[in-house]
């Protein structure tokens, strides 16, 4: 392929500011800054993960990739296409390339339409003629996801949750799409369910030949399924690198401390390691924090932090962080937070 | 840094559901909510009654001529030979017999039977066809509010407030006095035109009920996920206002229409009575009870058609009740 090297999407500096209105004239008076300036590439093929907690942006940035919601600034190219500020017209056609799936398997299946209508939608919305009807075409895609094809007239409410979700992928495949956004694909299901739904999309990944970026908090389901794995804060990425540097040798503090919050099966190698309980809560997005975003809840801020906003930069081959004072910078140290190091919530204490 | 989710093994691989084809021929049906909901109306022995009655009475409405020419006397025909002439009143009182079932009216003797009968169609016509206005101009005018939001649901909403705000029964007085006027100049005369004036000030003035819900509904279906899915798979302003969301405003609309039709009948009745609504000697419930009101020594007069009413919005009281827990059965009693 001749883009093989060129990434497949390719965001710059992606903004979303909210409006905040008030009074009767809709004076603005404030912005929420949900996403604040991300970017990353993504290369066909490959998984992205994005985590981070509930209100960092994770979600706003998926809606503004598949234009759901029209971004403040920056810039998106899909496919060698800037589709930032394209027409939704124009976009129609794209959008048979870049789907989405929901978080919520039971709000994102209308009630009202059977499995078949659901998952026949695309060919009808887009108006594509499909060799042997749609129906065929349905039950094919409904095997697919494992399925019974029979259950073409059924509706929604009359399948399981993790049954739903797949009604949903399949939605998504009928189109046969390069990119697929997949917003908190499993944290709506049971943990068993999680296993296989994320399992699924692992196989049609290499069955389809899949583009994936995904959304979500649960770090042990990114880590299962991404190649490379972004962390956000604050509507801006912090760190982003390969998951087995990013689980084995994380650099900000903040992976750290989400790190360390993953509960361990194991309650010896669980009383090895020191959890950080990082303070407060998130600053609002309404007024973030200046300079580095993190500084309010992190235990080795110091003047810098509050004055110059680290740039996200390559600290080793494919790391990225923006921090001013990364931990694990050797490459090589003990993967996740070292005994030793000065981990007290709230502590301010300088690095040695 | 492990968790359940790093099992991996072929016990988790997906495809556990797929049957071997042709293992059974029949084509699975799924139950719609609408089929639920009608198993769900079937137990409800209240609703179901209601809902006999209302068969009934369309029935009664739509075949009265029919009845009338086997159990009674056209409407509008005196029987002077069933009245006293002394007191003007019927003969024994009410002057009920196998010939006339309901009595006769009081001074020109009109069998109460087919009056009752007669009343029926005009009141049910009023009723449904105001309904159906109001529920028409409440869906468009909610969905529309509801859906694109801004300015037009300021604008709609606005309306809505001035069309809850009007004073209608005086505003129906002062139509139907100044239609009388012109009455000779317009097209339709007589009954027809007062059907359709009715229907008017009925349906037109009551839409905003409707469209209010039906605004509040579609916000919230707005935001659904279903919604963004199919904006994602590029579709349409309309594909989604009919598609999407209004297959999910069939209950709330049906519920609420069940539910405005009794309140029409009495809006009917209410405006009949006044003599704002058809004028004598056509037969309509208001009307009569309106008449029964001088002569309250023979109360025959005033109780069938007040029965009728009563009976009607009863029914489809009833009847929306039941309908209301059928469709949205998480709703509170």
């Amino acid at each position: 392929m001749s883009r093989a090297s060129e990434p497949l999407l390719s965001v710059q500096g992606l903004e979303k500011h909210f409006p905040v209105t008030k009074g009767l004239l809709k004076r603005q008076v404030g912005a929420v800054r949900a996403v604040d300036g991300i970017g990353f590439d993504v290369v066909k093929g490959e998984t992205l993960g994005l985590v981070g907690e509930s209100g960092c942006g994770k979600t706003t940035t998926g809606r503004l990739i598949t234009r759901l919601i029209e971004p403040t600034g920056g810039k998106i190219v899909f496919d060698g296409r800037d589709i930032t500020h394209m027409s939704q017209g124009r976009l129609r056609p794209l959008r048979r390339d870049m789907q989405m799936i929901f978080q919520d398997p039971y709000s994102s299946l209308n009630p009202r339409h059977t499995v078949g209508a659901i998952v026949g939608a695309p060919y009808r919305i887009q108006g594509i003629k499909t060799e042997h009807g749609v129906k065929r075409a349905v039950q094919e895609i409904l095997e697919l996801v494992g399925l019974n094809p029979e259950h073409y007239n059924r509706y929604p409410h009359e399948f399981s949750g993790g049954q739903r979700q797949r009604i949903g992928i399949a939605r998504t495949l009928a189109l046969k799409p390069k990119l697929i956004i997949a917003d908190e694909p499993v944290s709506a299901l049971d943990v068993s369910i999680q296993a296989q739904v994320v399992n699924l999309l692992e196989d049609l990944q290499s069955e389809l030949d899949l583009t994936y970026v995904v959304i979500a908090h649960d770090l042990s389901v990114v880590r299962h399924i991404s190649d490379r794995v972004a962390v956000m804060y604050l509507g801006k990425i912090v760190e982003m690198a390969d998951r087995t540097d990013l689980y084995g040798s994380p650099m900000h503090p903040y992976t750290n401390a989400l790190l360390s919050a993953v509960p361990i099966p194991d309650v010896r190698r669980r009383s090895e390691r020191e959890r950080i309980r990082l303070q407060g809560d998130v600053p609002s997005p309404l007024n973030p924090p200046p300079a580095c975003r993190f500084h309010t809840r992190c235990w080795k801020a110091q003047e810098i932090c509050r004055k110059v906003e680290p740039p996200l930069t390559a600290l080793a081959p494919g790391h990225q962080v923006a921090c001013h004072f990364p931990e694990n910078l050797s490459g090589d140290a003990p993967p996740a937070p070292a005994a030793g190091q000065e981990k007290e919530p709230g502590t301010i204490s300088p690095v040695s | 840094m492990s968790a359940p989710l790093d099992v991996s093994g072929d016990e988790l691989r997906a495809a556990p559901e797929v049957v071997s084809p042709g293992a059974d021929a029949k084509v699975i049906q799924g139950r719609s909510l609408g089929r639920i909901a009608w198993t769900r109306l079937k137990r409800d022995k209240i609703a179901m009654g209601g809902g006999f009655v209302i068969i009934f009475l369309v029935l009664v409405a739509i075949f009265a001529p029919v009845l009338v020419g086997w159990f009674g006397h056209p409407p509008n025909e005196f029987h002077q030979e069933m009245i006293d002439t002394l007191t003007m009143q019927p003969k024994g009182g009410t002057g009920i017999s196998a010939d006339f079932l309901f009595g006769v009216e009081p001074v020109n003797g009109r069998d109460l039977f087919s009056r009752v009968l007669y009343g029926a169609r005009i009141s049910l016509l009023v009723a449904f066809f105001a309904t159906l206005l109001s529920v028409v101009i409440g869906t468009i005018m909610g969905v529309t509010a509801g859906y694109f939001g801004g300015w037009v649901d300021a604008l709609i909403s606005r309306l809505m407030d001035i069309f809850l705000a009007f004073p209608l029964l005086v505003f129906a007085l002062a139509l139907v006095g100044v239609l009388a006027q012109f009455e000779t100049q317009l097209a339709v005369k007589g009954d027809t035109l007062r059907i359709l004036l009715l229907i008017f000030v009925i349906g037109f003035f009551n839409w905003s009920y409707i469209a209010r819900i039906i605004r509040g509904q579609t916000l919230s279906l707005r935001e659904r996920e279903f919604v963004d899915a199919a904006r994602s798979l590029g579709a349409r302003g309309p594909y989604i206002l009919f598609r999407e969301i209004l297959p999910n405003l069939i209950a709330p609309i049906l519920i609420y229409a069940t539910l405005l039709i009794p309140a029409n009948v009495l809006f009917e009745a209410a405006l009949s009575f006044l003599g704002v609504g058809i004028q004598p000697p056509t037969a309509t419930w208001g009307g009569m009870l309106s008449a029964a009101v001088r002569y309250y020594t023979v109360p025959h007069f005033m109780f069938f058609p007040g029965m009728a009413i009563f009976i009607t919005v009863l029914a489809f009281n009833l009847f929306g009740d039941g309908l209301r827990d059928a469709l949205d059965p998480k709703s509170s009693r």
